[in-house]
């Protein structure tokens, strides 16, 4: 790993170069590339089937990339297992929470904490975040409502202490009040010195708090920018591919 | 509606089930037919009696090929039904009736038993569904062997033998055996190509997808597996007549089960020609080391281990990729101008339970 | 008082298919596979006590304290290996293979050691007994045994819920995917558990060994007996297996009552049964089974 470091031109937080990624045989992200530096919120939006939780989990390392680099603070990650990308600081909130059922809110939080990196978060610090974490420990965490699962989810996540978080598709399912009350924790995890990599459906909340935005249609970048530079009818353009309006036969197949 | 009625939108892309002609097959299948039958003509009684045994495993990895390559369902019980086709040919023939015209009534009694016990084995799954198998055969031994009228634990000789020349009677047996196997071959290809087999290929695919398109997925299960137990059950009848002590043993030994799935494994599951092909491995390996006890079947079974982990396609499978030939195609290639071969590679690379693994991480795509 | 014999030996016997059984519900429920070749590990681990020990002149009733250590480790080979890329294909492969494993095994153990039956050694201690009144006698080995099985059981319970290593397991079984993204390398747990599975199917076989007499096929029946009682008892309950066991083991002693060949015919029974009105067991949730 340290080896390829030296070779490495780049040494950014997190560079993801040509990343091509299919799911069987269908193409689900075409060539893309994308640099997350540190402190940055990014948020990657797109619609249904545009490739957006394919790219993080291929990441996280649960996928496997057709083609193409993932560089983590200059050492290629592409093939080491998920563990150790955990381990190097690299943590996804999965799509749908995933908690573990059978365990207990603070078993949850355990599991988490277990090859914990030296930082800012560990579970009395959660607790001290969300208070009623700390009354409901000892429940199951199918016990909690969906909302409530979510900021757990989060917190397991949080209490390994990474320098990139991914998050996928925190509203999915949620009312919006729920949804707000999550995104109010996001800048205190941002002071923390944590990155952010977020994946949300919800265009007008991923503007809100991200500082980049990147666009994905069909698997392919089609938009890039800070949320002011953009204009909303670009992003509609690209969130719904106005712009290229036949859609590539791979993608669509 | 079948298959052939539909007619590709892209007339560049044509769906094709025979590589070969059919002329071919056609003609080296009589080749053999007409061989295998005069064959206790012309060879040594020595050889007729290996081909012999070598049929009756046939039409046993056969079977078991139907039900797990096919079918998906991992039975290591099918020696139920090779024990009870035995024993009923046995009761049969003590109350005084020819053990051949015996046969036919053997395969109806396992069919008929199988029907209760896939109400049972159907409540499992996968792993459980296996041991359950076994569980049945286990009591099906039990039962019987706790009936006097079949001699117990001692077991009890076949009546209605004696009366044939030893020759005449060696000839015969192996002519049910190899009728019998020539049967469950050509009903199972036939089978497989016919509506369920197309059920079974959607099942395949996508169970999901293809329960919720009214595709009668369990009773088509249902179906394969008392079509299997009825071929066991002959294979059971005429193991009997061939041996002919019948012990209880002997007739519901796990070793049948171990057998039919290593050779259909070894040979290629989910194509007709792999378990042949497996048999014919098997005995030539039993043949060569018949006088080093068991070790035929450690190398046998560790063979099927090797298999399964590092060629899961087995043996035919591995030609099929290697040389892209069928003798006995039963799936459909879609064949044109940029057209991924993706039926015959669905069809390679099929294991219906895969999705088990595959569920829910890899299903994942943002919805 | 005929009755209470039964269910008193019932018990005992429970207690051993109780521990034959817990190695085979931890990889099922963490690994989501039924190792086939599970009976014949506890035969291979009674042959090593009794071809192996004797080797480092210890009595045979300690036996265990070299085959428990080896097979932990043995398990833990296995599963990083054979198993791990079997499961790495798909469920299918990993019951050929161990059903594979499970001929081999006992194919090769005959060629070996012939068929002839063996036993493991314990003296005068397998004659002794503690008279409960005129006809109920509790032999000293059922009852270590039985005491053993719970002991074993209540440690396991005990490490799944409070170590670390537990809490990783039981998460791995819950889902392996979102242990994985908690930095959890979920082959090396699988690997634990498959050791500890190993470790418990080698104490029970050399119990059984200690019991009656081991021969190369003895592992099927031990398989039967183990997979009856985790169904009985219902998948992913430790307490359920011992309860499962127990219940198999009155079966098949109610049966034995009436006629020796009915011994295991009995427990086969009650297992249908079970299967037939309650297939998740008596103590097991539903939604393992799908």
């Amino acid at each position: 790993m340290s080896d390829s470091a030296a070779t490495s031109p780049s040494r950014h937080l997190l560079d993801v170069a040509n990343l091509t990624i299919h799911h069987g045989q269908l193409l689900a992200v075409d060539d893309i590339s994308f640099r997350l530096e540190a402190g940055e919120v990014l948020a990657i939006i797109g619609a249904n089937g545009a490739g957006k939780s394919t790219l993080l989990r291929t990441i996280a390392g649960l996928h496997t990339q057709t083609s193409g680099t993932i560089t983590h603070d200059g050492d290629e990650i592409s093939k080491l297992r998920t563990f150790r990308r955990v381990r190097r600081g690299i943590s996804l909130v999965p799509e749908g929470r995933r908690l573990f059922p059978s365990l207990t809110l603070e078993e949850n939080l355990q599991v988490g904490a277990q090859k914990a990196a030296e930082g800012p978060f560990n579970i009395a610090a959660v607790y001290d975040l969300f208070a009623w974490m700390r009354e409901r420990r000892r429940q199951k965490v199918g016990q909690l409502s969906g909302g409530e699962q979510q900021a757990v989810a989060i917190a397991r996540a949080l209490v390994a202490n990474p320098t990139i978080l991914m998050i996928d598709e925190v509203s999915l399912g949620l009312a919006p009040i729920v949804i707000e009350r999550i995104y109010e924790f996001l800048p205190s995890i941002v002071a923390q010195g944590i990155s952010v990599l977020l994946v949300e459906q919800d265009v007008s909340q991923a503007l809100a708090v991200a500082t980049r935005v990147h666009c994905l249609l069909e698997g392919k970048t089609s938009l890039t920018g800070t949320p002011d530079q953009l204009s909303a009818d670009a992003i509609e353009s690209a969130y719904f591919g106005t712009i290229h309006s036949a859609a590539t036969p791979e993608a669509s197949a | 509606m079948s298959v052939d009625d539909l007619t590709p939108v892209d007339q560049s892309i044509t769906v094709k089930r025979h590589q070969i002609p059919v002329a071919y097959t056609l003609a080296g299948a009589i080749v053999l037919v007409v061989f295998f039958t005069w064959a206790p003509w012309i060879l040594p009684a020595s050889d007729v009696s290996i081909l012999m045994n070598f049929f009756i495993l046939v039409i046993m990895a056969t079977m078991w090929n139907l039900l797990a390559g096919y079918a998906g369902m991992v039975s290591i019980g099918q020696q139920a039904f090779i024990g009870l086709g035995a024993y009923a040919t046995l009761y049969f023939a003590i109350k005084g009736m020819d053990p051949f015209v015996a046969i036919p009534l053997a395969v109806i009694i396992c069919a008929v038993i199988a029907f209760p016990v896939t109400y049972l084995l159907f409540r499992l799954r996968g792993g459980y569904f296996s041991v359950a198998t076994w569980v049945v055969a286990d009591s099906a031994m039990l039962v019987i062997g706790s009936i006097a009228f079949f001699g117990g634990g001692t077991g009890h000789y076949l009546p209605g033998l004696s009366s044939i020349a030893f020759t005449q009677l060696n000839h015969d047996t192996y002519l049910a055996a190899w009728f019998v196997a020539l049967i469950v071959v050509v009903a199972t290809y036939i089978l497989l190509r016919s509506r369920l087999g197309l059920v079974l290929s959607s099942v395949r695919d996508n169970e999901v997808a293809a329960r919720s398109s009214g595709a009668k997925v369990t009773s088509t299960r249902r179906t394969i597996f008392i079509v299997a137990a009825a071929g066991c059950g002959a294979a059971g009848a005429v193991l009997a007549i061939s041996q002919p002590f019948i012990q209880l043993g002997n007739e519901f030994n796990l070793q049948w089960a171990a057998e039919m799935l290593f050779a259909s494994m070894i040979g290629g599951l989910g194509t007709i020609e792999g378990p042949i092909l497996g048999c014919i491995i098997y005995f030539v390996l039993q043949q060569t080391l018949q006088n080093y006890g068991a070790w035929y079947l450690i190398i046998f079974g560790a063979l099927a281990v090797g298999v399964a982990i590092w060629q899961p396609r087995g043996i035919w499978g591995f030609i099929r990729d290697k040389f892209h030939f069928e003798l006995l195609p039963v799936g459909y290639r879609v064949q044109g101008a940029g057209v991924i071969d993706t039926m015959s590679r669905g069809t390679l690379d099929w294991r219906p339970w895969r999705r088990a693994r595959e569920t829910p991480t890899d299903e994942t795509e943002s919805t | 008082m005929i009755w209470l014999n039964v269910i008193v030996s019932g018990v005992l016997l429970g207690g051993f298919y109780a521990l034959f059984a817990c190695g085979l519900s931890l990889m099922f429920g963490v690994m989501k596979i039924i190792n086939l070749a599970h009976g014949d590990m506890a035969v291979v681990a009674g042959y090593t006590a009794v071809f192996l020990v004797p080797k480092f002149h210890l009595p045979e009733v300690w036996s265990f304290l070299v085959v428990v250590p080896i097979f932990a480790l043995l398990g833990y080979v296995v599963q990083r290996t054979l198993l791990q890329k079997s499961i790495d294909r798909d469920p299918f492969t990993t019951l050929l293979v161990t059903f594979g494993l499970s001929v081999v095994i006992e194919n090769l153990l005959l060629e070996i050691y012939t068929a002839n039956a063996q036993s493991i050694n314990i003296g005068s201690l397998i004659a002794k007994s503690w008279q409960v009144n005129n006809t109920i006698y509790v032999s000293y080995l059922s009852l270590t045994v039985l005491i053993v099985s719970v002991v074993v059981l209540a440690a396991l319970q005990l490490f799944l819920s409070k170590t670390s290593t537990g809490r990783q397991i039981r998460a791995v079984s819950d889902d392996r995917e979102a242990a994985q993204l908690c930095g959890t390398n979920y082959r090396h747990i699988f690997g634990v558990a498959s050791s500890l599975a190993f470790a418990t199917v080698a104490l029970a076989g050399i119990a059984f060994g200690m019991y009656t007499s081991l021969s190369p096929t003895a592992g099927g029946v031990n398989l039967l007996f183990a997979f009856e009682t985790v169904v009985i008892g219902g998948i992913g309950s430790l307490w359920g297996t011992l309860i499962g066991g127990i219940l198999l083991g009155i079966a098949q002693q109610f049966g034995a009552h009436f006629n020796e060949q009915y011994t295991v015919l009995a427990g086969n029974v009650l297992f249908l049964l079970v299967l037939a009105i309650r297939p998740q067991g008596l103590f097991g949730k539903k939604v393992v089974m799908s």
